[in-house]
């Protein structure tokens, strides 16, 4: 955290405000409104990659049933549209019901971690994977609700593909800053103090229960935030959103791209989407590509492909410039 | 923007070549038109491949009879499998609507794949030919750029539960069908046509579409003369064995989908003797369909089933569409009418055409699993001909109604 102005530092910067330039400009580059398409999805799952990294990276708390949470935000959204609530009323709604649910789900399950919590998230998620197939009056089981129509905030009808890139990005980057910002912050590093060592945490009078409830909420918000994006992007939602795969999909980001890292999850995301989205227009096994490169990944560098990427870019750098060994990013974690 | 230039020269070819079509020009001037570009949404993987897949040998088997080419333009065909998932479906359809630019879609399977797209679809003006259920987009919500040639969910059913009511005389029936809109109109159907012959249905079961087991949903039969199935892709199989098993002897009807033809090579004894009503039958002995049978058999080594013959026909209609339209595809909306237009003798279901929504017309037939020469075989009992997506009821007085449901019609305590 000291050297935010290295020299390690100042090439990120530049790096970022590249990306953030090539973010902007890309609608004007890329040809077909399909791949402007496959950019709002690739934001809208990084952003909700970056919510369980909360977790997952800094907390050191897995969770398997962060579909769950992200189909009762897109549940409430189209619920609400249905029974003819505006689109305010349903995003706040979407937001209440999700950070809420957050809080439940975290009630329940930080009782332990480890282990523990994994199975916890995994059954509570399946048990909203399962209300939704089965509570019919107001789910319509397999049949989903259809979403009829998207906001137009400032009057920019998010209709028009462009404009709902625009609209992801802009969340997107306030995720992103949102989670800079937190990461940094005093509660961040007690986060992460609860991550690597709970028991010297609560010694030194830290309410490690307490901390890590925070995170959830954190988490549960992002989520929400992201499902919200999800369910006005594919105009309907129906009970495979809330599947333990689609739990294991967004966990799969975060651990390709490198939990712990701000950029991880958003390089994992966009991995897996356009995996998942434009690879498979080519290759009918995708999933089995996507396998490969996962196993890849755990063999070539299994703290994640950024910290794995970075480690290999200091590997070449020092060899040229001789300079001393720049303290890696910790990514140990206790189990 | 060199874009725009290259797609107006595409229309421009498709405009001259559809132009020398009309005059009968010599082929290689035709053939220089854009390409027909067809898309087709299956599902390659999950419970519904076993359908899936012969949906996409449908396809395959009449463009490789047609030799690639419809009136005189070449076909490029895109395949996507969308994994059974509505979001899935989803993300398929716009790649093959935004990347791919095809002029039709086929598919997708599954009602609940076609009720997340319907509203996309007639949004991006592209025909689309599904065999899938949801009955609304062919009656009280119509999209006017959907055709159905295979059959709504309960258009199969509305005959069936005719036959079981009037000649094989049945009273009291349970139906046990998957929780989803297919299996909730197909029911529907059944129930309103099974009562209006004198019937009852007595209990209505709904097993999820990933069941494990379907003991506890089988313990539930009773009280009954007989049963209607509506189990679609591989579980009609495991259905049926859990019910033999049980020991359970009722006569069993069923669907398109519960007693496919496609099923029977790795059907079991137990289900001999049930009957099934379906657009297609195996032993339509017509030309169309011997030779749709003998390519699906040489090509692929499988007896054709109602998926792969829904689709062979979907094609046949969008080739037959085309030439009505002379070619031209930059219209959709007039792609569109011309299909809906379009009137055939020779297909493997016999005659067809469509109603005012898009809907089939056609001929369904009640047939029977027995034993031939150690094989099993779906023989035809009866044809209902040309029948219609609301069978003989008023249409005005059908529309009237709420749309089939897993509360509607009500079972009468």
């Amino acid at each position: 955290m000291s050297e935010i102005f290295s020299a390690d530092n100042r090439l990120r910067f530049i790096a970022l405000a590249i990306a953030l330039a090539v973010l902007v400009s890309l609608p004007f580059w890329v040809s077909g409104i399909y791949y402007i398409n496959v950019g709002s999805q690739i934001l809208f799952f990084a952003v909700f990659a970056l919510g369980l990294n909360i977790l997952v990276g800094y907390a050191g708390l897995v969770s398997l049933g962060h579909a769950g949470l992200f189909g009762i935000s897109a549940y409430a959204t189209a619920y609400m549209l249905q029974h003819g609530f505006g689109h305010t009323s349903a995003i706040m709604m979407a937001l209440v019901v999700g950070v809420a649910s957050m809080a439940l789900f975290a009630v329940l399950s930080l009782r332990s971690s480890g282990i523990g919590f994994i199975m916890i998230t995994l059954a509570l998620g399946q048990i909203l994977w399962g209300l939704a197939y089965r509570w019919i009056s107001v789910t319509d089981g397999d049949n989903g609700i259809p979403v009829r129509g998207r906001p137009a905030p400032f009057g920019y009808s998010l209709t028009d593909p462009v404009h709902f890139y625009y609209a992801s990005l802009i969340v997107f980057i306030v995720a992103v800053a949102m989670v800079f910002i937190f990461v940094r912050s005093p509660f961040g590093a007690a986060l992460m103090g609860t991550r690597d060592q709970p028991r010297r945490m609560n010694a030194l009078g830290y309410h490690v229960w307490m901390i890590r409830f925070y995170a959830c909420l954190f988490s549960g918000l992002l989520t929400a935030v992201s499902a919200i994006l999800f369910v006005y992007y594919t105009n309907f939602i129906s009970p495979q959103t809330l599947s333990l795969t689609a739990s294991a999909e967004v966990l799969l980001m975060v651990i390709s791209g490198g939990p712990g890292t701000l950029l991880g999850p958003i390089v994992g995301a966009t991995l897996v989407v356009v995996i998942k989205t434009v690879v498979s227009g080519f290759i009918e096994r995708w999933n089995f590509l996507l396998g490969a490169i996962f196993v890849a990944i755990v063999i070539l560098m299994p703290e994640g492909i950024v910290p794995g990427s970075a480690r290999l870019w200091r590997l070449v750098t020092r060899k040229r410039t001789a300079a001393p060994p720049a303290p890696a990013a910790t990514t140990e974690r206790t189990p | 923007m060199s874009r725009k230039v290259t797609r107006r020269k595409f229309m421009a070819a498709t405009a001259a070549g559809a132009a020398l079509a009309t005059f009968k020009f010599p082929a290689p001037a035709i053939a220089q038109a854009a390409p027909f570009k067809l898309g087709l949404l299956t599902v390659k993987t999950g419970p519904l491949a076993q359908g899936g897949i012969q949906m996409e040998q449908g396809v395959l088997t009449y463009l490789k009879e047609k030799n690639n080419t419809f009136g005189g333009r070449k076909v490029e065909f895109f395949s996507a499998d969308t994994g059974g998932s509505p979001a899935g479906t989803k993300t398929k359809v716009q790649e093959l609507v935004e990347r791919d630019k095809v002029d039709a879609i086929l598919g997708p399977l599954a009602a609940f794949e076609l009720l997340a797209i319907t509203d996309y679809i007639a949004q991006n003006k592209t025909p689309m030919l599904s065999l899938a259920g949801a009955e609304d987009i062919t009656q009280r919500r119509p999209n006017p750029y959907f055709l159905r040639p295979s059959a709504t969910s309960a258009q199969a059913m509305h005959p069936m539960a005719d036959f079981a009511a009037k000649e094989l005389k049945l009273k009291r029936i349970v139906t046990v069908s998957e929780d989803f809109a297919f299996g909730h109109e197909q029911m529907g159907g059944f129930q309103e046509t099974f009562e209006n012959a004198g019937g009852k249905v007595v209990a209505k079961i709904w097993p999820p579409l990933v069941t494990p087991d379907y003991t506890p949903f089988v313990a539930q039969i009773a009280d009954c003369d007989g049963v209607c199935q509506g189990f679609a892709g591989s579980n009609p199989l495991r259905f049926m064995k859990t019910y033999a098993s049980a020991g359970l002897k009722y006569p069993v009807v069923s669907g398109e989908t519960g007693g496919d033809d496609a099923l029977l090579r790795i059907m079991g004894d137990e289900f001999l003797g049930m009957y099934s009503c379906c657009p297609y039958t195996l032993d339509l002995a017509n030309d169309s369909n011997k030779r749709f049978v003998a390519a699906m058999q040489k090509d692929f080594g499988v007896d054709p089933g109602f998926y792969a013959a829904g689709l062979y026909v979907a094609t046949q209609v969008v080739d037959e569409g085309l030439k009505l339209n002379g070619g031209k595809s930059d219209d959709r909306a007039a792609l569109t009418k011309a299909m809906r237009s379009v009137k055939l003798k020779d297909t493997p279901r016999g005659d067809l055409s469509f109603d005012q929504y898009g809907n089939v017309i056609g001929d369904f037939f009640i047939r029977q699993v027995a034993k031939e020469g150690g094989k099993y075989v779906n023989k035809t009992l009866k044809t209902y001909k040309n029948v219609s997506q609301f069978w003989t009821y008023d249409e005005k007085a059908f529309l009237a109604r709420p749309v089939y449901s897993r509360n509607y019609p009500p079972v009468k305590s």
